[in-house]
Order: structure tokens, then C-alpha cells, then sequence
């Protein structure tokens, strides 16, 4: 059976940085991958290659065993592709309002390309109530995106990628800056993303968290891939394990 | 549970038209004969349209994060062209449509230096701005272009003409771009690329907007509307001179900036750009015809602009 996403050694420097090396796995359509590693193991690189950020110095990768020509790849191609990332920052445009930072990019616009206004406006509204349950009074979707807390913010990014029903939603570090209410929540749309047939991979500093919604477990170290577990494999305590001794061959002094 | 509030969407509007009817007053009181009459609001409706049109595109090239020093020349080239043509060939249409065509590609030429090539939009237009003036004064040699015959067309009617005898042509022109810049820029997918990609470029890339094609369509909007506004006020004018669109510079960036877009990018108002323009047009016959010398025309411009910015600025702090 092909893979949903497969990966072929894909590898990436910056300068003299080796961020990824040689990077391969595969993500099968339902499944919720933790990508675990510490800081500067190169999960965000990895996930901009495949949100179409930039391409990756050689290797491959593959949507239901079609390559993906990196020339021709951009975030709007992934877009096209289901593919939709929650970035660690940046994911969101601060001054502009609520509606147009939902559809950015995608807008709902009749043949000669002007957005259906109202529309869009109603939509965004439904996200703000139905899907991220935002309890601000005077909740408008003309206002900018400045005047939402850190919370709120991610919740908008999150909840534009569960309107947009995409088939592989990434969201990196996305409960960072959030409240233990707000992570609640950012756990259910995972777990929600799971029931509706769909894939995730899901990066956290946070082992607790991972293991809560995922299905299996790959840990980066240092640009490369050092680990590949089923939940069902392991346990917390074995899991954490297994990250602690990755990180301390970090410092052979220690 | 927090309470949400944007701090005056339509603020800055209002205060801006509060500004321009308490100068017309001003003006009134200060000189009734000439202020309560017609014929100066026919002049301001004459001149205003010329730097107006220019400075919707700038609206959107400083939404957009970008700067076109190039503009006062790119007007001239436009001018040029179409002046060039109709005295060498006498067809009217060749001559506008070629004129605006010329317009837009020197805009998108420095669309392609900033964007492809990566020189800072302030930079590469500023050469650009030296080296077709240049170019133009080379290829006139120096001399104005006599069109003189140009007032009997049709086509003069339709772009310099006085509609009812009274309403210059270019003021409908100059509304017509208005209306269309604000489709454009509040409800069309090209106006909402412009605002991302001004706003925060990486953002937009990663929300699938194609930021270096809007860029360039920026340069290449301002290239085409300043050819346009080149050939109406040669068409008004009956003649081309080597200097014209020179005194534009400083009164297209004062309408944009007293109409409120944001220095930053990311936000303007085409509204705003349009009272500014007037604004500006204004200034100079309401100075003059209340007695004081023409020297003070700079002085205001400079305060109007800076206050302005000032108080767009403390407005935008409060917001946060
Ligand atoms: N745009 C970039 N330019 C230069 N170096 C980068 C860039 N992006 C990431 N890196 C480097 O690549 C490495 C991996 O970074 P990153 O993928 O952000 O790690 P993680 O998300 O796992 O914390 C780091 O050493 C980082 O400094
Ligand atoms: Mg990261």
C-alpha cells in the first residue's frame, strides 16, 4: 500500500548548518505523528519543506506516491494539496482583519476575482463560535488580528485549518504560548483531526502531550531522524526515556 | 472573558474630512469672492486629477512595503511617448494606447530590479528615476513638444474637456480610477495580496500568496496609471515639456501620507489618499487668495505632513 506522505533522505544546510540529514519516513492517511527533539533539531525545517517554505537541498518526497517536483512546490501548491500548517510564528497577518486572515490566499471571489465579503465575514464567524469557541464579547470578524491574546491567535490559525478540512494538518509548537484551558482544546482538535479520518504531525516540547494523541513517535536529533516508535510500543516513562538518552549524548561532558 | 474593541475603524476618515471642511472654511472666510464662486473649484478639478491618479497607485505601492522614487519621470516617459507619436503620426489611439505602455513597462522594469534582482524599492527607483529622465531629455533634446492641435480632437474632449462646460474631463477620470482603486484594493484578491504581502511578506508567502508577482503588478500599476496622468496633462496642457511630473514628487507622497496610509505598510486608505490629494490642491490657492505670499505653500505642506503622520501615529499606539 503506497504511503499518504513518504520522505526520501531529504537533507537541508544553511550555510555551514546541517539543519536536516538525510531525513526519511512515512505518514500513513490517519495517522497522528509526535515529532519530538530538542531545540535546533531541525522540526521546523522539516515542516517547511513540506509546506512548501523552501525546497530541500536533495531528496524526495511524495503525496499518494505522486512526487512532488520542488521546482514547482510552494505553500499555495501545498495548500492545494490538503496540506495545512500551523506555523511556530508567523502563521497570521497582525493588522489585517479576521476574515481576510482566514481566507488569505484563498479567497471565495466571483469570476473576475472579488471576494464574496459577506460571505467570508459569516464563515469566519462560525470558526470564531463553532470551532475555537472564542468567548470575547463584541467579537467581530473586521477586527485585526492584534487585538487577539497568544491563545486566541493560535486558535484562529488552528481552527482555519480544521475549516479548510485538510488532510494533513502540521502544527508546530502550536501550545506553546498557551493557556492549560487553550491546550485542552488544542489536544480535542487533534483528536478530532484522528476521528475525522485524517493525519496530523503534531510537534511539542511537551512528551505528556505527544503521547496523549499520537499514534507513533519519530525523535530528530541534530538534522537526522534517531527514532521511530509505535505508541503501542512504548510507554511515557519509556518514551521520555528514550529522549533523555538522546539528549545527553548531546554532552559528552555530563 | 475579555472584552474585544478596535479602536475607530473609520477615525482616521473622519478626522481627515473634518480637516478638509474646516480648511474650506478657513479659505471662505478668509477670501468669500473667491471661495463661494465656481470657477476655483473648476481649477481645482483641473490640476488635483494629474498627481491624484499617481497617488492612488503609490497607496498601494506603500501598503505593499514599497517606494517608487521613479514616478515624476515615469510620468514625463509617458508623456513623451504619447506626445513622440501623435505629432509624428497624428493617430490619437496609437499614441495613448503605446504612451501607457510605456508607462508600464518602465514600472515593471523596476518591479523586475527590486523584486528579481533584489535592490531596496527606495534605491533602485531612484536610479531608475536619474536614468529615464535622462533618456527622455536625450531624446528631446532638451525641448517641449508642441501639441497644440490636439485641443480640436474628439479625444481632448473625452480626456481634458469640461463636461456641461464646467466639470473637467480628467476630474471624472481621476473619480472613475478612484472608485476602481477601491474595488481593488478593499474587495478584490489583488488588493487583499497587496495588504499581506506589505504587512508581513513571510506571512503571506506561507499563506500562498504569490508575493513577488504582486509586487511587480504594484510597480507595473504605478508605471500604467502615471502614464496615464502624463498623457492627460499633455493633453490639457497642449504641449509636453521635459520637466513635467517634477513638482508631482512631494505632492503625491503628501496625499497618501496626510490620507493616512501607514508608513509601515500593510494599511492605507484610498478614501484618505483622495481627500489628501485634495487637500494638497487646495492648500496653494486657499494660501495665495487670502493674501499671503506663495512661500508659504511649502511651509504648510510641511506641517500638514508631519502633523498628519504625527497624529496617525498616536492614534495606531492607542489601538495597542
Ligand atoms: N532560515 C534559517 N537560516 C539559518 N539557519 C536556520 C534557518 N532555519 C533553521 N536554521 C537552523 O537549523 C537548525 C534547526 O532549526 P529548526 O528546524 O528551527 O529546529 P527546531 O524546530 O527543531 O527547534 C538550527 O540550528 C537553526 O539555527
Ligand atoms: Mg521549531
Amino acid at each position: 500500500m503506497t504511503p499518504f506522505l513518504r520522505l526520501e533522505n531529504i537533507s537541508k544546510s544553511f550555510g555551514a548548518v546541517r539543519s536536516l540529514h538525510e531525513v526519511s519516513f512515512d505518514l500513513g492517511s490517519n495517522e497522528i505523528l509526535g515529532l519530538i527533539g530538542d531545540n535546533g533539531a531541525g522540526k521546523s525545517t522539516l515542516i517547511k519543506i513540506l509546506s512548501g517554505v523552501f525546497p530541500p537541498d536533495s531528496g524526495a518526497f511524495s503525496f499518494d506516491g505522486k512526487k512532488v517536483n520542488s521546482r514547482y512546490y510552494s505553500c499555495a501548491q501545498a495548500r492545494k494539496f490538503g496540506i495545512e500548517t500551523v506555523h511556530q510564528d508567523r502563521s497570521l497577518a497582525e493588522k489585517q482583519s479576521l476574515w481576510r486572515n482566514v481566507f488569505a490566499g484563498r479567497h471565495i471571489t466571483n469570476s473576475l476575482g472579488f471576494i464574496r465579503i459577506d460571505l467570508e465575514k459569516a464563515e469566519t464567524l462560525k470558526i470564531l463560535y463553532d470551532i475555537i469557541e472564542l468567548t470575547a464579547d463584541g467579537l467581530d470578524p473586521d477586527l485585526p488580528v492584534s487585538v487577539l491574546s497568544g491563545g486566541e491567535r493560535q486558535g484562529l490559525a488552528i481552527g482555519r485549518a480544521m475549516y479548510f478540512q485538510s488532510r494533513l494538518v502540521i502544527l508546530d509548537e502550536p501550545t506553546t504560548a498557551l493557556s492549560l484551558r487553550e491546550t485542552e482544546k488544542v489536544l480535542g482538535f487533534i483528536q478530532k483531526i484522528k476521528d475525522a479520518g485524517k493525519s496530523c504531525i503534531f510537534i511539542s516540547h511537551n512528551i505528556a502531550q505527544v503521547f496523549a494523541v499520537a499514534d507513533r513517535f519519530l525523535i530528530m536529533d541534530r538534522g537526522m531522524v534517531v527514532a521511530d516508535i509505535l505508541k503501542k510500543d512504548t510507554s511515557l516513562i519509556g518514551l521520555t526515556d528514550r529522549l533523555l538518552s538522546v539528549c545527553q549524548k548531546e554532552i559528552p561532558h555530563a | 472573558m475579555h472584552k474585544l474593541s478596535s479602536f475607530g475603524k473609520y477615525t482616521s476618515q473622519f478626522a481627515i474630512s473634518l480637516l478638509l471642511i474646516l480648511m474650506l472654511i478657513a479659505f471662505t472666510l478668509a477670501s468669500p469672492a473667491t471661495f463661494l464662486g465656481w470657477s476655483i473649484y473648476e481649477a481645482f478639478l483641473s490640476t488635483i486629477p494629474f498627481f491624484a491618479i499617481p497617488a492612488l497607485a503609490m497607496t498601494l505601492a506603500i501598503v505593499c512595503k514599497e517606494m517608487d522614487m521613479c514616478f515624476p519621470s515615469t510620468i514625463a516617459l509617458g508623456g513623451f511617448v504619447f506626445a513622440w507619436l501623435w505629432t509624428h503620426t497624428g493617430s490619437l489611439g496609437l499614441s495613448i494606447v503605446v504612451g501607457l505602455l510605456a508607462g508600464t513597462a518602465v514600472g515593471w522594469l523596476n518591479g523586475f530590479i527590486v523584486v528579481r534582482v533584489g535592490v531596496p524599492s527606495i534605491i533602485a527607483t531612484i536610479g531608475t528615476q536619474f536614468f529615464w529622465r535622462g533618456v527622455v531629455m536625450l531624446l528631446c533634446a532638451g525641448l517641449a513638444l508642441d501639441l497644440t492641435g490636439i485641443r480640436e480632437t474628439a479625444l481632448h474632449h473625452v480626456f481634458a474637456g469640461r463636461l456641461f462646460g464646467v466639470v473637467p474631463a480628467q476630474a471624472l477620470w481621476a473619480f472613475g480610477t478612484a472608485i476602481l482603486m477601491w474595488l481593488m484594493f478593499n474587495r478584490h484578491v489583488f488588493g487583499d495580496a497587496v495588504r499581506f504581502t506589505g504587512d508581513n511578506s513571510e506571512t503571506a508567502l506561507k499563506m500562498g500568496i504569490d508575493v513577488d508577482r504582486t509586487r511587480i503588478a504594484v510597480f507595473s500599476l504605478m508605471g500604467f496609471l502615471c502614464a496615464l496622468s502624463g498623457i492627460m496633462v499633455c493633453i490639457e496642457m497642449g504641449s509636453w515639456w521635459p520637466t513635467q511630473g517634477e513638482g508631482y514628487l512631494l505632492l503625491v507622497f503628501a496625499s497618501v501620507f496626510i490620507g493616512g496610509t501607514s508608513a509601515f505598510g500593510g494599511q492605507g486608505s484610498i478614501y484618505g489618499t483622495c481627500i489628501g490629494a485634495t487637500i494638497i490642491g487646495i492648500v496653494e490657492a486657499g494660501i495665495i487668495s487670502a493674501g499671503l505670499s506663495g512661500f508659504w505653500t511649502r511651509t504648510f505642506y510641511g506641517v500638514i505632513i508631519v502633523t498628519s503622520v504625527s497624529f496617525y501615529n498616536i492614534l495606531a499606539k492607542r489601538q495597542k
